[in-house]
Order: C-alpha cells, then sequence, then structure tokens
C-alpha cells in the first residue's frame, strides 16, 4: 500500500498539474458566473414581467438539468447545430453558464432580504443605474450571500470532476490516468479526494474571511 | 410658475395608489432658512408628500421647483434622464425615520460617499467637512465604527451628517425620532433645532409637537391628502382654524403643556 503511494508520489506533477486546472477551471467559471448573475438578478427582479419572466425560465430550467448531461451538450451537442468548442472552452463555457443560474437565484435571495431604506437612501442621495448597484446595493448583498456563494464554489469544484469526460486535465482526470496506469486506483483517488478537500479547506478559510467582515458590519 | 425666491415650491402636487387619493392638489413655498413642520394624523400623506419632492415617487400632477428650476421634467416638459434628476436629487438632503445609513461603510465612509461619488468633489476636502460634521453631531469617536454598533441617537446624527455632507440647499426630514427610545429622541432634536437656529431650510415631517411649537417658523397641517392648515406655530396650536387640527392638537400636543412631547 505504502508502495502504492510512492508510485502516485512520482507522478506527483501529473496530478499537481490537474489540481492547478481544476483551481483555474472553477476561479474562472466562478467568478464569469458571478459576473453574468449581476446581469441576470435585476432582471430576475425587473418590473418589466416578459423580462422577468424569461430569465425566470432560464434559472429554473438550468437548475433542473444534471450538470453532466448539460456538459454533454455543450460539448457533444453544440457541434451538431455547428458551434465546435474545444474541451477547455467546452468546460468553462458549460461550468459558467450552468452555475451563473445558481448564483443569480443566490444573489436574488440575498437582494430580496435587504432592507430597502438604504437603496432608497442611495437614490435620494443622487445614485442611480450602476452607480446604485455598485456602490450600494452590491457590497451588503456580497457580505450577506458570501457564505452561500463560497457553498456554490465547492459545487463548483466539485462539478469540475464531470470534465474528465471530455478529457479535460483536471484532477480527476489526472487521477484516473495514474490509475489506469499504474493500477493504483485506491492510492490515486484517495490523493485526488483529498486534494479536492485540500481545496475546499482554501475556499472555506475564504468565506470566514468574508464572514468576519459581515459580523463587524452586523 | 416657479418663484425662484423660494428654496422650493411644491404647486398643485397630487398622487394617487390604484384607487387611493394619497394627495390631492398640495401647494406650498419653504423661503430659505424657514423651517416648515409638516403634521397630520397617520396615513394623512406625509411620507408620500416629501417621497414626491425628490421624486422616490413621481407626482401624478402638479410641479415642483427647488430654487426656481422644476424637478424631475425638462424644460421641453419631458420626463428628465435618471442623470439629470440624480443631480438635482444631490442638492436634497434626505433624513429617513429608519435611517437608512449603509451598512457595509463605516460612519466616516457613509457621510463621504455620495459627495465623493456622485459630487465628485475632491476626497480630501470632502473627508475635512465630514469630520467637521461629526464634530457637530457631537460623534467623532465613532468614525470608524459600522452603523450596526451604534444607538438609535447616535445612528440619527449620523443620517442628519451624512444629509448635511452634501451641502443641500434643503433638506427633507421623515419622522426622524420616531423609530427612538424616549431617552434618544432628545439627543437628535438638540442637532435639528440647531440647524433650525442656524437657517437651514427644512421640511421636517414629525409628531414632536415640542419641536414643531418652538423651533417651526411655519405648521402645515395635513388631512387626507389636503392640506386643510397653514400658519405659525403660535397660532396654528393655540387657534387652530379648523375642526381637524383641533382634534389633531388635543390628541398629540396634550403632552406639550406639561412639558413632555413624546406622543
Ligand atoms: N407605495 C404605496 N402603494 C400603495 N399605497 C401606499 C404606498 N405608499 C403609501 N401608501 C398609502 O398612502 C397613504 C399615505 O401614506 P403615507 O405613508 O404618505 O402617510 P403618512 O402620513 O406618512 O403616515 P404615517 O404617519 O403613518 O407615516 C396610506 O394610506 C398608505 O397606506
Ligand atoms: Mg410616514
Amino acid at each position: 500500500m505504502i508502495h502504492d503511494f510512492g508510485i502516485v508520489w512520482s507522478e506527483r506533477n501529473l496530478l499537481l498539474s490537474g489540481l492547478g486546472n481544476t483551481t483555474i477551471l472553477s476561479v474562472l467559471s466562478a467568478a464569469a458566473a458571478l459576473l453574468i448573475a449581476f446581469v441576470l438578478t435585476p432582471a430576475l427582479m425587473s418590473k418589466q414581467q416578459w423580462l422577468a419572466g424569461i430569465v425566470r425560465g432560464f434559472v429554473d430550467g438550468m437548475r433542473c438539468v444534471p450538470f453532466l448531461l448539460f456538459a454533454y451538450i455543450v460539448y457533444y451537442g453544440l457541434p451538431s447545430v455547428g458551434l465546435r468548442l474545444d474541451n477547455w472552452t467546452s468546460g468553462l463555457v458549460a461550468l459558467t453558464i450552468y452555475n451563473a443560474a445558481y448564483m443569480a437565484e443566490i444573489l436574488r435571495g440575498a437582494w430580496a432580504a435587504q432592507p430597502r431604506e438604504p437603496i432608497e437612501a442611495g437614490i435620494a442621495f443622487g445614485f442611480s443605474n450602476l452607480g446604485l448597484f455598485r456602490r450600494i446595493v452590491l457590497p451588503p448583498l456580497l457580505l450577506a450571500a458570501g457564505p452561500v456563494i463560497g457553498n456554490q464554489m465547492i459545487q463548483i469544484i466539485k462539478d469540475s470532476a464531470f470534465l474528465t469526460i471530455i478529457a479535460l486535465p483536471e484532477l480527476t482526470h489526472a487521477a484516473s490516468s495514474i490509475q489506469s496506469r499504474h493500477y493504483v486506483p485506491f492510492a490515486a483517488f484517495i490523493t485526488a479526494v483529498f486534494l479536492y478537500w485540500g481545496l475546499c479547506l482554501v475556499i472555506e478559510a475564504g468565506v470566514s474571511s468574508i464572514d468576519r467582515l459581515a459580523m463587524a458590519r452586523r | 410658475m416657479a418663484d425662484g425666491s423660494k428654496v422650493l415650491d411644491v404647486a398643485g402636487v397630487s398622487k394617487r395608489f390604484g384607487d387611493l387619493e394619497v394627495l390631492s392638489d398640495i401647494s406650498f413655498q419653504v423661503a430659505k432658512g424657514e423651517t416648515v413642520c409638516v403634521l397630520g394624523p397617520s396615513g394623512s400623506g406625509k411620507s408620500t408628500l416629501l417621497r414626491c419632492i425628490n421624486w422616490l415617487e413621481r407626482p401624478d400632477a402638479g410641479q415642483i421647483y427647488l430654487t426656481g428650476t422644476e424637478i424631475g421634467v425638462t424644460g421641453a416638459g419631458i420626463v428628465m434622464s435618471d442623470r439629470e434628476l440624480s443631480r438635482l436629487r444631490t442638492r436634497i438632503g434626505m433624513v429617513f425615520q429608519h435611517f437608512a445609513l449603509w451598512p457595509h461603510l463605516t460612519v466616516l465612509q457613509n457621510l463621504m460617499e455620495a459627495p465623493i461619488q456622485v459630487q465628485k468633489r475632491p476626497s480630501a476636502e470632502v473627508r475635512d467637512e465630514a469630520l467637521a460634521l461629526l464634530a457637530k453631531v457631537g460623534l467623532s469617536d465613532k468614525r470608524d465604527a459600522f452603523p450596526a454598533k451604534l444607538s438609535g441617537g447616535q445612528k440619527q446624527r449620523v443620517g442628519i451628517a451624512r444629509a448635511l455632507a452634501m451641502r443641500p440647499d434643503l433638506l427633507l426630514f421623515d419622522e426622524p425620532t420616531s423609530a427612538l427610545d424616549p431617552e434618544l429622541v432628545g439627543e437628535v432634536l438638540v442637532v435639528m433645532r440647531e440647524l433650525a437656529h442656524e437657517g437651514m431650510t427644512m421640511v421636517v415631517v414629525t409628531h414632536e409637537m415640542g419641536f414643531a411649537r418652538d423651533a417651526a417658523t411655519r405648521i402645515l397641517f395635513l388631512d387626507r391628502g389636503r392640506v386643510v392648515e397653514t400658519a405659525p406655530p403660535e397660532r396654528f396650536f393655540s387657534a387652530p382654524e379648523t375642526e381637524r387640527a383641533r382634534q389633531f392638537i388635543q390628541r398629540y400636543a396634550g403632552h406639550v403643556a406639561n412639558g413632555g412631547c413624546r406622543t
């Protein structure tokens, strides 16, 4: 058994590059999903019924699709309508769009729970449109939603493992190539599990520092 | 027509929510340095009137002029862009019943936020002025505290300082002491009296009859969305013209005679 872990250790570069790719995929798609959510959320809460309805349909629909299936559609399905993306682009696009729906719903919930008066004060003091959103609405929203967004980040990291099926060289992919090369499934997969866990601990640390900021303001 | 010598000129403003006519044909003017107290029973439209003045609610009819400039509508008679409306709003300070401070910013940052971000004034100048305002409301030691850590009275004094930091031509107060514990009302009224004394132009919705009696230059009595009576405080409290005002004073101001001012 020790010997098996020795084999995994000898392949550490492969694992580390897998970990690196998982991190890059997760961070990029989480950031992009959040940015898209900043647009979707105001639309969800819009007084324009048709706009709110369309976005609501997208958000609810997306949240009912298994991620694996969605990744299949983006990578294998889109080429049949003439849109061919390489595996990195497909992976990023799938993770981003899928999670934008979740992020939008998270922000909407936090927004609805915010008191109205400070936002009114923002309007009364001359903020409007983007300035109002960026300076007055968003900061308390992010502080309030920080822990839930952190949870979603963890979900994104775990979902990214599915991208091994489109041959994206992320952590699960690296672990499974090590096991198939050397027949050390337990050692290879357990090592990957611990690396995922480490990544989640980093996220947790980030969440608790946001939480400290929020606590100081509560 | 707009009277440029007045800071505020409200001309025939009406507002309805669905079937409910909340304001009907309200007209009044406020001259520079005046403190007008708006009194009236709950639901008479006082908050709605204040919110119409800076177009947080859009009036259905009538005009509102700030030092001669019409709010909400351009010279050509079309509704203003958000940008134009925002620029006019920066000249009207507002103090809210529940303080409405920005929770993610410290006290000092609350004061500096709009002058820097909206008015684009230089931050060093804004900071100096904000520090002076905090000293004025007696909160210099709280400048780095977050609003959540303050008492209600302190929050409202920050709210007033935040409004003053905009160097407004006009200050609107919507029941600034109604959400406070009785023992904290005084510290806020002290600041408001001082402002009135210094010649700040203010429209104050309040149930503090003591304040209205001795700080107001004029009382505007609202009932069911109409200005029922307008008079200097001495005359309003001692010889109200209408039965509605008489009843109202009896209900709310009975305490004044005993020296208290809470309802
Ligand atoms: N956004 C709104 N939609 C529908 N009705 C409203 C709205 N805002 C106010 N009203 C109604 O308009 C009437 C006047 O409300 P307003 O808040 O202006 O009264 P007020 O004089 O400030 O009362 P209070 O002393 O209780 O604060 C009330 O009947 C209220 O229910
Ligand atoms: Mg009110």
